[in-house]
């Protein structure tokens, strides 16, 4: 059974819709890289599957059941990854973190600072998020993903910001991630450098061509 | 940890860990702690000096006084109550959680009370020395306000999810949040004025607690949903 299942699927705006409907099946262990140009409506598409947009049509399905908007159990295996990652400058990096997993009805499963090594924030557990660059606020929000419950993971440009030997972590961890069965759903406009992943092309909509 | 821990998310576990953060961001923001409290207080300072500071002239406005600039008050505070978790992506964490959002709201709502109603609460006393509130009025100023609070806070959450995505949101929340506020208003003020007069303000705190009671049986709904349009973009 599929993990993900999308038939005609298409995310509109302004009573038009943004790309080409899209057919798509996720197995489970697969990684998927959804490309297209500026506007083509990829955050959108990531947004609408995480039940954050709500003007779709098509049909989607969850392990075989279709749903209108992420429902409970669906909700829990998931993780996402947005623009804005819910990193809250005031509270320190444990803050963070605990309350993720907080709001997620979870215990932290690790020790914060195993957790935060991994994201080579050794030693930043007790700082807070203003106090740290960019890089370091978004490495945060990632080292959700060394400890996470979820087995689907939809990731929004999670390179962002990120220096050459973290993409390359967060690549493996990807990887290794798909290789344990679980399934990645990701927008990047750099080159992965994952051996297995497959690419689905939002292509803008055209008025008129149908 | 426990396996049990592991099996399910918890509900309760949730709502803990959102109003411990949300008291931990509202004590490091102490200027946004303090401005509804100045506010409170610079006000009633002011009203001496600007109408009169003759016992008989502010004795009889005192109780309608403190009221309508409590109210004030936390209607400065609101417009920020949802925004930053808006603005840093907290708001669709909290979305995506398999625990409702209602339950976020309400932990948002009592984190607001505790640190705005229940201060001005408290503060309200000193204030109403310097308007020479009757002595008979403190107690049910106090009870009034503690519970009139609290139903602001709610009832100012709506307001604050519904234009949660205007930059500027400030107008508008006001123009929302003004006409539901009234009654408490109107109520809670009654209250102070009747002890005053030495009548029995059970009726008054009766329809004070009735207010509270509904709004929160529907405020963390109306809010919940108001942020889910918000958020839908």
């Amino acid at each position: 059974m599929p993990e993900l299942e999308l038939e005609a699927f298409t995310c509109e705006r302004d009573d038009s819709p943004l790309f080409e409907p899209l057919d798509l099946a996720i197995e489970p262990g697969e990684i998927v890289q959804v490309a297209g140009p500026n506007g083509a409506g990829k955050t959108t598409l990531l947004r609408a599957l995480c039940g954050l947009f709500t003007n779709w049509k098509g049909r989607f399905s969850w392990r075989g059941n279709v749903l209108r908007r992420p429902n409970f159990d669906m909700l829990d295996q998931m993780l996402y990854l947005g623009h804005h990652p819910g990193v809250k400058r005031s509270l320190t990096a444990r803050e963070n973190l605990q309350w993720y997993f907080g709001v997620q009805g979870r215990v932290t499963p690790d020790k914060v600072e195993n957790i935060l090594a991994h994201v080579g924030l050794a030693g930043y557990a007790d700082i807070q998020c203003q106090n740290m660059s960019a890089g370091q606020m978004r490495r945060v929000a990632l080292a959700r993903l060394y400890a996470t419950y979820a087995s689907l993971w939809v990731l929004d440009e999670p390179f962002t910001a990120i220096d050459v030997k973290g993409v390359e972590h967060l690549e493996n961890l990807i990887e290794n991630h798909a290789a344990k069965g679980g399934t990645v759903l990701l927008t990047t406009h750099q080159a992965l450098s994952i051996p297995s992943f497959r690419t689905v092309h939002l292509v803008p909509f055209v008025q008129g061509q149908l | 940890m426990s396996e049990m821990n592991l099996a399910q998310s918890s509900l309760s576990l949730a709502l803990w860990i959102n109003l411990k953060r949300e008291v931990i961001v509202a004590v490091r923001h102490k200027g946004e702690l303090a401005n509804p409290l100045m506010f409170f207080l610079m006000v009633v300072v002011f009203i001496p000096l600007g109408i009169s500071p003759e016992p008989k002239v502010l004795a009889p406005l005192a109780p309608g006084l403190i009221w309508v600039i409590a109210l004030l008050a936390t209607l400065l505070s609101l417009d920020g109550l949802f925004r930053s978790d808006y603005e840093d992506g907290s708001l669709e964490q909290m979305l995506m959680s398999p625990q409702p959002l209602a339950i976020f709201v309400v932990t948002k709502i009592l984190a607001h009370w505790l640190m705005t109603g229940v201060p001005l609460t408290l503060i309200a006393p000193a204030l109403g020395l310097m308007l020479y509130l009757p002595a008979e009025g403190y107690g049910a100023m106090l009870l009034s306000l503690f519970i009139g609070t609290g139903s602001l806070s709610m009832i100012g959450a709506i307001g604050a999810a519904l234009t949660v995505s205007l930059r500027k949101g400030g107008l508008v929340l006001s123009l929302i949040v003004m006409p539901l506020y009234v009654p408490v208003l109107i109520f809670g003020a009654s209250a102070v004025t009747s002890a005053v007069g030495g009548d029995k303000i059970g009726l008054e705190i009766a329809i004070l607690l009735a207010m509270f009671l509904t709004a929160m049986l529907l405020a963390p709904f109306a809010a919940a949903g108001a942020l889910k349009i918000g958020t839908d973009a």
